[in-house]
């Protein structure tokens, strides 16, 4: 209401500028341009304010995000993806693997079962009901460099899958080098 | 000297109205499920088209689309002056490898999902205007070539947000003449870029909304007639919230759009369908003019139709350096 108003009285404050010069018979140049930017200033308000009350009815149109559904979803899919890795994790310690080799081994096998997925196209179809539930786990990272692989093989070998395939895992693996730079260093320097 | 075919700001008039004597759609296999699905000439079993890749698949669409149109309009291509053709992907190649297969002088158009009625407005034109005989005007596109240059890879795990929409798969295709029998094209407003600074490129139905809406009133307010005049007004690829969006704007400034507006967003696909808004892309205005609304003019259900291609000129490059989205519509009065 009160940007409204804004709007209402900036003509207004126009008007009295305009006739404030007129009475006072100032045509020089310095207060034309200055009025020509006064004029200027108010039109992009009115603009600016145009955008916003779209903006505004834009929201009020928009279907809300259904966040209890994508809650329960996400929990449900991300905690079977994880009590499954906790499963083949424990089968491996089971045979006889060091809990270190175990994690390798169970990563390893997460990251083939998310591959298999996408290369079935079940992955997406998966991640449409869970969100984050089947991307945040590691097998939706599988999922992230399969997905463009698969897609960007019309494109050829070179060009097309190899070099397309880090299109979105890309800002992961650099952000993942950096971080685990950056704490080698700390522990490399602090005592 | 003013040119004595326009009216008002930004529409033409035409003296003779071309006529619209053959058009053609070809659709992939889910448009081929939907609620329109006996209205198209041509149903693909699979989005690949028995071909290798997307895009390769997209333009076979595209020929086939052109090639029955100039067919149904017993002409030879040898017969059509002009070929104005485009589509979504960059530089246009679904527009241009068609028009590599046929011997027709061709315009590349770019207008995102509002080609199919640019081309329906520079065609008239061209032929009102004296320049041509016979223009095929076409359009394609294709979910899967649409996803992968301006979204995710189609197999990436995401989920889609409520206000996105589904690009059609097909194409269309129609022949304008000087002569002949069918709905004619009577006048064409050519729109203006609005850019109410919409930033979401999930949400194409809002940016494009404001720039249908101002297209339709500035077409009324050119052609001095009001909203019932038509028997419908539809506009190409708004869906769900920009049809709604463009209703209450409609509201707001005085027009009644809740009796006889639809989009072609909405018409083509229903809600089991799992699209979310509805509908969107060059082939869906196009398919669903070629194949629906100018079937039912000839069948008789309507008589006057304003037709509006509604596109989103969105570019990932420009988007991921803080851009809008700017919108635009071009409207064409088809009457019969």
């Amino acid at each position: 209401m009160s940007a409204n108003r804004l709007v209402v009285a900036q003509p207004l404050v126009l008007f009295l500028y305009k006739s404030a010069l007129n009475r006072q018979n100032i045509t020089g140049g310095v207060h034309m341009v200055e009025q020509n930017e006064l004029e200027h200033q108010i039109e992009m308000e009115r603009k600016l304010f145009e955008q916003k009350e779209y903006q505004d009815l834009v929201k009020k149109v928009k279907p809300k995000v259904p966040l209890l559904r994508n809650v329960i979803g996400a929990f449900l899919v991300g905690g079977t993806i994880c009590l499954i890795g906790q499963i083949i994790l424990g089968g491996f310690i089971a045979g006889g693997l060091t809990q270190r080799a175990a994690i390798g081994a169970t990563a390893a096998v997460m990251i083939f079962l998310g591959s298999l997925l996408t290369g079935l196209g079940v992955y997406d179809n998966l991640a449409k009901f869970a969100g984050a539930g089947s991307i945040v786990p590691i097998t939706g990272f599988a999922n992230s460099i399969v997905a463009p692989a698969l897609e960007f093989k019309s494109e050829g070998y070179v060009f097309g899958l190899s070099s397309k395939m880090f299109v979105v895992a890309g800002p992961v693996l650099t952000f993942g080098f950096i971080a685990s730079v950056t704490i080698g260093l700390i522990y490399y320097f602090l005592p | 000297m003013t040119a004595p075919k326009r009216i008002g700001k930004q529409t033409v008039a035409f003296d003779n109205p071309p006529v619209i004597i053959g058009r053609a759609s070809a659709v992939g296999p889910k448009e081929g499920k939907g609620p329109l699905k006996d209205y198209f000439d041509f149903i693909a079993e699979d989005t690949y088209f028995n071909d290798t890749s997307w895009e390769k698949a997209e333009r076979k669409f595209f020929q086939t689309a052109a090639k029955l149109a100039i067919e149904k309009a017993n002409l030879t291509p040898n017969d059509i002056h002009y070929f104005l053709a485009g589509d979504l992907l960059n530089q246009i190649i679904s527009a241009t490898y068609t028009a590599r297969s046929l011997p027709i002088p061709y315009v590349g158009l770019y207008g995102a999902c509002s080609t199919m009625y640019e081309g329906l407005a520079l065609g008239a034109m061209l032929i009102d205007g004296g320049f041509a005989d016979h223009v095929l005007a076409g359009v394609s596109s294709h979910y899967s070539t649409a996803e992968r240059q301006f979204r995710f890879p189609t197999e990436q795990g995401v989920q889609r947000p409520l206000s996105s929409q589904w690009t059609v798969t097909g194409a269309a295709a129609m022949v304008l003449a000087a002569q002949g029998q069918g709905p004619r094209i009577t006048h064409a407003t050519i729109g203006k870029i609005v850019d109410l600074g919409v930033a979401d490129a999930t949400d194409m139905g809002a940016a494009m909304a404001p720039a249908a809406f101002d297209t339709i009133k500035q077409h009324l307010e050119d052609t001095g007639r009001d909203p019932g005049y038509y028997d419908l007004i539809v506009t190409g690829d708004l869906a769900k919230i920009g049809h709604r969006l463009v209703q209450a704007l409609g509201e707001k400034q005085g027009l009644d759009l809740s009796k006889n507006y639809t989009d072609c967003g909405l018409l083509i696909y229903d809600t089991s369908q799992d699209v979310h808004a509805g509908g969107s892309g060059c082939a869906c205005s196009g398919v669903v003019t070629a194949g629906f609304l100018l079937e039912e003019m000839q069948a008789g259900r309507y008589q006057k139709i304003l037709g509006l291609g509604t596109g989103a000129l969105h570019s990932p490059i420009a988007s991921q350096q803080g851009e809008t989205v700017p919108g635009i519509a071009h409207a064409v009065a088809i009457e019969f």
